[in-house]
């Protein structure tokens, strides 16, 4: 092998352990980190709220009237035409729990004043979209309702009610 | 000294205890001072000697050495806290009425963490103001200040959660209406929001979760910055001192000793404030409301009284824009500072000149105006989501308003630049009191002039709880 050569390859063989040392490193940032994020993560606890909730049954609820469900945390909502709503009781500006105004007819915040009808949907900002929704099935006349993930929507919409 | 030989009869045995283990002797030649601060691991964060010109007290107002002290106060409270301290839903409310009425002084050191916090937040920012108003910021000092910013956000994410410690109404609908904002925030929001909250809603885990932030990670990172904000001032060459008084810069500083002349006034100061924190805790009781309950909100629900200015933005702005989009302009604007206001004629001259008084006075002036007549014309006259109502709201109750705020904002310079015909300089020391001047307002509408369901009301009105 000629001298020059030799260099070469040498200070390939040095470059690739340096480019091997900083990919090791950068791997082992890669790992500590996600460790971190796996390890920071909320821990599901299988309770109440979260699962799945009976809230009674169909004819307990006369059409129009909005029903508090408190360990499901949501309002079942009963239409004039019979249909049924699980709104989720929280705020869709900042998280306060909205109460059902019954002479009014109406959700009112307490928190900054957004109101809602009795569908969910936005009377008065600052609450930019309508109340969350919780899917709901009825079997048999009894109401269940998925209280796992609240569903987001933009505007209401008609497929959002559920008919017995 | 050294041709005596000590006799044991001439010293007991006690006294030579007391000697070894008791204050030095203080010396009284300068050497002997400088010595001793260099030796001393407390007194060693400062230089042996330090141009007199810095010592004025109207220079610095003494705030950093105020906020030093809160800190320390705060660590030693917190500590103790931690004590009879449980961080857990059902057992934290209770412990804090026992702090209340079953431990010794257990009420007077929760006040004292209490004031001292929230006066903490109020001498911090009095000292950003100094250290700006001075342009105590430029060239190497660059460094202490963007030190001194993240320092800023530590402590008020110390207050913030401090806040939900004693888990009464009061503290979980604040954080609830607080950390409500990030979920505004487009796609790292709402896992940011989860980790921080430990789940959907503030819980048990949020305690926890909140609790470790407070007694140890941020208490940590604050050490270590304000380690590192002494040791730059230090390498800057100890504080900003102003050319009109020394005009010999830095040839010819008339220099004193640390000790006594710094040393003193720096106890001095630290006694006076203990004074008056020490019966402020004593007098004025820390609030506490009814234990949280998470099925009814208060009304009104307000976020803790240093983010009512951001509050009172999102009653008028879209949460993105007013809750995130908004502070985080304003806190890349005083990132950015020291780099645009580069001209180091006139570091440690107040307001940099004359001009620069007046032109500070009038930029409070049409700050109050403005933004208390934007803040009216929103309330009563603008409705933008009536205007617009097939927009998003990010788009009518976000983007529009930003962009003529901004625009207003241009006008304004414009307005400055024509008739003080202000250079760069001073037009950025207009738009920092323009600022700083709005978030007050901003802030006291917040605390004063907002009753139930957020209506403006005047504060003679509002109930009192
Ligand atoms: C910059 C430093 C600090 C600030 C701004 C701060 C702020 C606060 C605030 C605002 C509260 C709520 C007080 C109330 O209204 O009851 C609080 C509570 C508490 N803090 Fe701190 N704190 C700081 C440092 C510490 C440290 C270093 C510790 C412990 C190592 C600590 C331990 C506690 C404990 C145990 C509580 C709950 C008891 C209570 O609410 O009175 N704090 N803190
Ligand atoms: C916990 C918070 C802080 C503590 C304990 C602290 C402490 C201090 C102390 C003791 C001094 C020297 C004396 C004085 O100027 O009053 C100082 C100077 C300084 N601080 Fe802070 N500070 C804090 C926050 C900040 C913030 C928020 C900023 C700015 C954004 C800042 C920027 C500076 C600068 C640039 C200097 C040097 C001033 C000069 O050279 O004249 N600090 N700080
Ligand atoms: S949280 Fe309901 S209006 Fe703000």
């Amino acid at each position: 092998m000629k001298e020059e050569e030799k260099e070469q390859t040498q200070i390939t063989r040095l470059d690739f352990l340096k480019t091997l040392w900083f990919g090791l490193g950068g791997l082992v940032t890669i790992e500590l980190g996600g460790l971190t994020v796996a390890y920071l993560q909320p821990h599901v606890t299988e309770g109440e709220f979260g699962s799945i909730i009976t809230a009674g049954n169909v004819d307990d609820f006369p059409p129009g009237s909005v029903t508090h469900i408190p360990n499901g945390r949501f309002y079942l909502s009963r239409l004039q035409d019979g249909g049924f709503l699980a709104l989720y009781q929280r705020c869709t500006h900042l998280g306060c729990n909205v109460p059902w105004d019954q002479n009014l007819g109406k959700f009112v915040c307490p928190c900054h004043n957004s109101q809602f009808t009795q569908d969910g949907d936005v009377l008065n900002p600052p609450a930019p979209r309508p109340l969350d929704l919780f899917p709901i099935t009825i079997e048999n006349g009894v109401i269940k309702v998925n209280t796992s993930k609240p569903i987001s929507r933009d505007k209401i919409n008609s497929t959002d009610v559920v008919y017995a | 000294m050294d041709k005596e030989t000590p006799s044991p009869t001439k010293s007991s045995f006690i006294t030579r205890f007391w000697k070894a283990l008791g204050p030095p002797t203080l010396p009284t030649d300068d050497r002997g001072r400088m010595r001793m601060v260099v030796d001393n691991i407390v007194l060693h964060l400062h230089p042996t000697k330090i141009p007199e010109s810095t010592l004025r007290w109207s220079y610095t107002w003494g705030l950093g050495g105020l906020a030093t002290l809160l800190v320390l106060i705060l660590g030693l409270t917190g500590t103790f806290l931690e004590l009879n301290y449980t961080p857990r839903p059902e057992q934290a409310y209770l412990d804090i009425l026992a702090l209340k009425t079953n431990v010794w002084f257990g009420d007077f050191l929760r006040n004292l963490h209490h004031w001292s916090a929230n006066l903490l937040i109020v001498v911090v920012v009095l000292h950003l103001w100094r250290v700006f108003f001075t342009a105590a910021y430029r060239d190497q000092r660059a460094n202490n200040w963007i030190i001194g910013i993240f320092m800023l956000l530590l402590v008020l994410g110390e207050n913030f959660t401090g806040y939900l410690l004693p888990w009464d109404q009061l503290a979980y609908w604040a954080i609830t209406v607080g950390t409500g904002i990030l979920s505004y925030l487009p796609i790292i929001g709402a896992p940011i929001s989860q980790t921080l909250l430990g789940g959907p809603e503030v819980s048990a885990a949020t305690l926890l979760n909140f609790y470790s932030l407070h007694i140890s990670f941020i208490p940590i990172a604050i050490l270590a910055l304000m380690s590192l904000h002494f040791w730059r001032i230090r390498k800057d060459g100890g504080l900003t001192i102003s050319k009109r008084e020394d005009p010999a810069y830095n040839t010819n500083i008339k220099r004193v000793t640390t000790i006594p002349y710094l040393v003193r006034r720096e106890l001095i100061w630290a006694l006076i404030w203990m004074g008056i924190l020490l019966f402020w805790a004593a007098l004025v009781p820390a609030p506490l409301e009814g234990i949280a309950n998470p099925e009814i909100s208060p009304n009104p629900a307000k976020a803790p009284w240093y983010f009512l200015g951001i509050q009172e933005l999102l009653l008028h702005l879209h949460p993105l824009i007013g809750g995130i989009i908004v502070p985080i302009l304003v806190v890349v604007f005083l990132l950015l500072l020291p780099f645009y206001d580069a001209d180091s004629d006139n570091v440690g001259i107040y307001f940099r000149s004359l001009r620069g008084r007046y032109l500070s006075l009038i930029a409070v002036g049409t700050s109050l105006i403005i933004t208390t007549i934007w803040l009216v014309a929103d309330e009563f006259f603008l409705n933008w989501n009536t205007w617009l109502p097939t927009w998003p709201s990010l788009v009518s109750e976000g983007i529009i308003p930003l962009a003529l705020i901004l625009l207003g904002l241009l006008i304004l310079d414009e307005l400055v630049k024509k008739w003080f015909k202000a250079n760069l300089e001073e037009r950025i020391l207009f738009f920092f009191v323009f600022l700083f001047s709005s978030l007050v307002v901003l802030t006291v509408v917040g605390i004063f002039f907002r009753g139930p369901s957020m209506s403006l009301i005047w504060p003679w009105q509002a109930t009192i709880h």
